[in-house]
């Protein structure tokens, strides 16, 4: 097994230097989001302007998978449409559930490209995932989206 | 009997493990291109040797049929090959076989028993002694599984009794000072266990059985990480009841045991009922079949029983004393070796005594997760995560942590390799 296939420098990067971490007010939602298996945790919150994602903050624990992910949302999400957004959330879902076989789209995805060799590793898979689960969560509480 | 093909070779003090990985095919296998497996996860599950594969293919391929049912060869001889099995489990616990009932795995033997108490509300007279209500107290500990925490939470949700716990103390051991006030006459039942799956403590089993038959309370104790790994004596020890489950000790997974007093299961109301546990049945009423029947509704699992039984056979012809002391080695060794490594702290006792071979630790500056990604590449299995037992995460102030347990076909190699792995985690999330 390549290690360095699964942590990419991308992902160690966001690990320890985490994109727009910490609570923030206002909010419009918030999504507390477990994985039971592993007890790794995040809070999100999320900051509406009429069809934009303003804001998103969270807090969280975890492995580096799962903090990592959640700190490259915020890149993509922050400053476009709830539309984009879910766009790129479902892309990222799709690398995610691909084991290894979605050929990621970089215009599409950005840094989170970085988490193609994470795919190949369901047990790591729903790490990845957390934080898109919570930002999802968070969209259907505003009501800006149906659940 | 079954035979162990390594045996003939061993002293009368050490495992000759070598010979005896020969019997577990799937120790040889390799894994993440081409590195050989070290498996260090028998706390989880553990792996099986040839001997159980032939006794359950064999017990599969010339008597299989349905137990205590029918009249012709096959079901007697299936249902003697169920009965004998149960007959040497019980043995090995030191129980009657008429203690001894199959369950699917332990959880399901502390539910029957959590259910049974409920149902204790309504199954009449003899059953008082099962009742729980407002006002009664159970009492666990920190360091519960959720198999021994959940069904008891449940069960006081749903009689209104109250749920409490034995703390820990600095050392990971459990702070047994207010044994006198925790188990007191509004007690019901003292459910604790035998071996942490976390922390690897050892747990004095004599005071609190001491304390609760003072004052009048069961006890249940769960053995899933004893029966596996150390001589246990269910009589000897005094438990009213106790669970351990097959797959943890080289059995097939899909049967557990539930062990109680015989006096307790006669009078104890059943949990599933149905077929097979019944003596007379109206359209009107039944009446139930004396235990362990009374407790095995439906057709049960059977070529998962001879399985243990097999296994049974396999500890027993090594020697649980040897396979205790094999064990406190590698503990030892584990023990030491992770000590020495700066910014590995671990999360049980500092020393092997009275302490499994259930070694957690944490590594400062790496998630358990990326420490066992780490580990898995170099073809050594652990366990991350809270290893269902979330509040004694808590308590130790750790989210997660990496779990290694070790068993007979183990050795010091694989100690090493763990040791130097934790190095490598270190060194590849750059904290070393």
């Amino acid at each position: 097994m390549n290690l360095e296939g699964m942590y990419q420098d991308i992902i160690l990067d966001h690990y320890k230097n985490p994109h727009g971490r910490g609570l923030r007010d206002p909010f419009d939602a918030e999504s507390f989001q477990v994985n039971p298996t592993c007890g790794d945790e995040v809070t999100l919150r999320l900051k509406l302007d009429g069809e934009k994602v303003a804001d998103v903050s969270y807090e969280g624990q975890g492995c580096s998978i799962s903090q990592a992910s959640v700190s490259v949302l915020t890149d993509l999400v922050v400053g476009h449409t709830v539309g984009e957004a879910l766009k790129t959330m479902d892309a990222f879902v799709e690398l995610m559930q691909g084991r290894g076989q979605v050929e990621p789209d970089e215009d599409v995805l950005e840094d989170g490209i970085a988490f193609a060799g994470v795919a190949k590793y369901p047990a790591r898979v729903k790490c990845a995932l957390l934080g898109w689960m919570a930002f999802k969560d968070a969209l259907v509480k505003t009501e800006g989206v149906k659940a | 009997m079954t035979t162990t093909s390594s045996d003939a070779n061993t002293t009368a003090t050490s495992l000759n493990v070598a010979a005896l990985r020969a019997d577990f095919p799937i120790l040889s296998r390799t894994v993440r291109d081409g590195k050989p497996l070290v498996y260090l996860d028998s706390g989880a599950t553990s792996q099986r040797p040839r001997q159980v594969l032939d006794a359950e293919r064999k017990f599969l391929e010339t008597s299989n049929a349905a137990v205590h049912r029918g009249a012709h060869q096959l079901s007697e001889e299936a249902t003697d090959a169920y009965e004998h099995a149960r007959a040497r489990i019980a043995e090995f616990v030191g129980a009657n076989p008429d203690e001894l009932v199959f369950t699917k795995n332990a959880t399901e033997g502390i539910n029957l028993v959590a259910y049974a108490m409920s149902n204790a509300a309504t199954a009449g007279a003899g059953s008082e002694r099962f009742k729980v209500g407002p006002g009664d107290e159970i009492v666990i500990t920190e360091m519960e599984h959720h198999a021994n925490l959940v069904p008891w939470q449940q069960l006081c949700q749903r009689t209104g009794a109250t749920l409490r716990w034995f703390s820990l103390d600095d050392d990971f051991r459990l702070d047994l000072s207010n044994l006198d006030e925790l188990v007191n006459e509004r007690t019901k039942i003292v459910a604790f266990t035998h071996q942490s799956n976390v922390l690897g403590t050892v747990n004095p089993v004599a005071p609190i059985v001491k304390r609760a038959k003072e004052v009048g309370a069961l006890t249940l104790l769960d053995a899933c990480q004893s029966v596996p790994h150390f001589p246990v004596d269910f009589h000897a020890l005094g438990v009213d009841y106790a669970v351990f489950s097959g797959h943890k000790m080289l059995a097939p997974s899909g049967i557990g045991v539930l062990y109680g007093r015989h006096e307790l299961l006669e009078a104890m109301p059943p949990f599933l009922t149905g077929g097979s546990m019944i003596e007379l049945v109206t359209l009107e009423r039944t009446t139930f079949a004396p235990p362990p029947q009374k407790f095995e509704a439906g057709v049960p699992m059977t070529s998962q029983a001879v399985g243990l039984g097999a296994a049974v056979d396999y500890l027993s012809a090594i020697g649980m004393d040897r396979i205790e002391a094999h064990e406190h080695t590698l503990t030892e060794a584990a023990v030491a070796g992770l000590a020495e490594i700066d910014g590995v702290r671990l999360i049980g006792p500092s020393e092997a005594k009275d302490r499994g071979a259930t070694i957690a630790f944490v590594v400062d500056g790496v998630h358990p997760h990326d420490a066992g990604q780490v580990l898995d590449s170099l073809g050594i299995a652990v366990r991350v995560g809270h290893h269902c037992a979330w509040p004694l995460h808590r308590v130790c102030k750790v989210p997660a942590t990496v779990r290694a347990t070790f068993y007979l076909y183990n050795d010091l190699s694989e100690v090493d390799k763990l040791v130097a792995g934790v190095r490598e985690a270190q060194k590849f999330f750059g904290v070393a």
